[in-house]
């Protein structure tokens, strides 16, 4: 045992210690961002503001812009919001409210399964399995529904390669939708019971205890799960990489091979050598990626109240 | 319950009619409520099962002893993954060896010690580590290790793996610290412990069920990450077992297996995939079933 004089000391070193940890936490995002900024330094400094702007990207005349890249992450982010969170939504609706509770452990299982799969087996699923799929089926058959009617027509134009945002934004739906459905089942079960049972007994159906009472408590959880599932979408890279198609294109059309920064950083690495203006710009593109992040990461901390809850507890 | 409380008003004007109506409105949307919530969870049971079932007919073909126990080979030339299948047990390894134990006390510092912003920016930050792109992790470690020592290594990419288990351990010790009773840390501060003692063996050891769960989470995580890999191991077409020198890694090697023209890479594409699959999978089967539904 230890006697009452070292007894301080173990605890001042103890808690040096883990703050030591937590500050080198800290200093771990730091150095990255730095990293990120100092390796893409020379791509600012080459192109300035236009690098923000232009979709150009030509290793031959060493000419870079993040456009290109900057659009597909978004756009098949948000594809993979739009898809996934209803679906995920729903999922822990069934899974917390209705199912029985032994099929609700079974079923709850295979979700959280499906989000414990790694990234690169979405990656070749999606590219044995998706792209023919988009190829043969999706895209011919909304080609021949709206390929007259303006506006979406554009957006199902292109020939039916399969990859292209749209497969990238789905494949992205099915990998983050039973991430968001875990956090959202966490959320809806540790709602007190009180106020379930208060709900239904003035009369209210389940739909409607969902709706006003589970939702309302739970409100910030929820979006910080689905902002979760976002930095997740913006920062895929390998089941994006197989199936986005590597084209560095802005365009209408969903079904246009594209690139999301994340695989465009991942396919043109081994050939950018060290110090080259290339491999500058592909750090310039992480450091916007890191923003971006931040930028989510952030918004969904306003929303949450900036973490009041956790606080108080 | 306002807005129903609001719709509820002129039945009392108009007696049983518009009630009726009005509880079948509501019933119809419960029921509605119930059948697309069926759909939203079949479609992720079916995408689960799609995935397994494209997972085991391409790759069990491939599994055979000469999988197991032999390197990777030039096409034709009967290869295995051994050297690639030993590369991510030892990465993994030494990624959990590095990354848990700073992540535990990152844990505990948050849960017992941090107050104000500090902690609530360290906390921000291990937030943002962990929605972090892992490849921004990889070209992190090529910038801070790669380049300086001039060559990839196996110890590069544990780096990498480390600083994305890094992030679940710390999250998964505070929230399992923060569920331990305060009357059971007055229970020890009262026997006379001092605090670091009552962290470390009464709720760390209340904990560890969490604590193991999100170790055992954070396994599973880096054993299938491939893109912080790539520029930090980069892979190895021989036998590699040293940490210094660019080391194989089953992701890795499926990445450049499943993209190539030969048939047999394909195939031993598929069979690491079914590998890695299964493992991270038990995994997490055995922290569902193990520890029972409140471990994660």
């Amino acid at each position: 045992m230890l006697e009452a004089g070292s007894r301080l000391n173990g605890d001042s070193f103890f808690r040096w210690l883990v703050t030591a940890a937590g500050v080198g936490v800290l200093l771990l995002l730091g150095g990255i961002i730095l990293v990120m900024i100092g390796g893409g330094m020379k791509a600012f400094e080459t192109f300035g503001p236009s690098f923000f702007t232009t979709s150009v990207w030509n290793p031959v005349t060493q000419h870079f812009g993040a456009l290109a890249p900057v659009f597909g992450t978004i756009v098949t982010s948000l594809i993979g919001l739009v898809v996934a969170v209803p679906l995920a939504f729903g999922a822990s609706f069934w899974l917390t409210q209705m199912a029985p509770a032994r099929i609700s452990f079974a079923v709850g299982m295979a979700v959280q399964l499906l989000a414990a799969v790694p990234s690169i087996i979405f990656g070749m699923w999606g590219f044995f399995v998706i792209v023919p799929l988009i190829a043969r089926y999706v895209q011919p058959t909304l080609h021949h529904w709206f390929g007259h009617v303006p506006v979406i027509e554009a957006l199902v134009a292109g020939a039916p390669f399969g990859t292209g945002l749209m497969t990238g934004g789905l494949i992205l739906a099915v990998m983050i939708m039973p991430f968001v459905t875990a956090v959202m089942c966490d959320v809806f079960t540790s709602i007190p019971a009180v106020l379930k049972e208060s709900g239904f007994g003035l009369g209210a159906t389940r739909w409607e205890v969902m709706r006003n009472v589970i939702l309302p408590w739970s409100r910030s959880a929820v979006v910080g799960s689905v902002v979760l599932g976002m930095g997740r979408a913006m920062g895929e890279t390998m089941a994006v990489t197989f199936v986005i198609g590597n084209a560095n294109k802005i365009g209408w059309s969903l079904f246009a091979p594209g690139n999301t920064i994340a695989s465009l950083i991942a396919l043109e690495f081994p050939e950018s050598p060290a110090g080259s203006v290339k491999l500058s710009a592909l750090m310039a593109l992480g450091a916007i990626l890191m923003g971006l992040s931040f930028i989510a990461l952030a918004i969904s901390r306003v929303l949450l109240g900036v973490s009041g809850k956790k606080e108080g507890r | 319950m306002t807005q129903l409380n609001d719709t509820t008003q002129p039945a009392v004007t108009d007696g049983w009619k518009v009630n009726s109506s009005l509880a079948m409105r509501r019933r119809l949307m419960d029921r509605l409520a119930t059948v697309l919530s069926l759909c939203a969870t079949a479609v992720a049971l079916i995408a689960l099962g799609s995935i397994l079932f494209t997972l085991i007919i391409r790759g069990a073909g491939g599994l055979s002893l000469i999988t197991f126990t032999h390197s990777t080979a030039s096409p034709g030339l009967n290869g295995g993954l051994a050297n690639a299948i030993v590369g991510s047990l030892i990465q993994t390894a030494a990624s959990i060896l590095i990354g848990a134990p700073i992540g535990m006390m990152c844990g505990i510092y948050l849960a017992d010690y941090g107050r104000g912003w500090m902690a609530s920016t360290t906390r921000f930050v291990s937030d943002m580590l962990l929605s972090a792109p892992s490849i921004l992790i990889g070209l992190f470690i090529y910038e801070l290790v790669v380049v300086p020592t001039g060559h990839f290594s196996g110890f590069a990419g544990s780096l990498a793996l480390a600083i994305l288990a890094l992030p679940i351990v710390v999250r998964t010790t505070e929230d399992m610290l923060r569920l331990v009773p305060v009357s059971l840390r007055e229970a020890g501060i009262g026997l006379g412990a001092s605090k670091w003692r009552v962290i470390l063996f009464i709720c760390l050891r209340a904990a560890r069920t969490g604590v193991l769960t999100g170790v055992l989470l954070a396994i599973a995580r880096v054993a299938g990450e491939t893109a912080p890999l790539l520029f930090t191991s980069l892979g190895n077409l021989d036998w590699s077992v040293s940490l210094a020198r660019p080391m194989a890694s089953l992701p890795v090697t499926i990445y450049q297996y499943a993209g190539s023209a030969f048939d047999d890479w394909v195939q031993l594409a598929w069979t690491g995939a079914l590998l890695v699959t299964v493992g991270v999978l038990l995994i997490n089967i055995l922290v569902r079933v193990g520890f029972g539904r409140k471990g994660a």
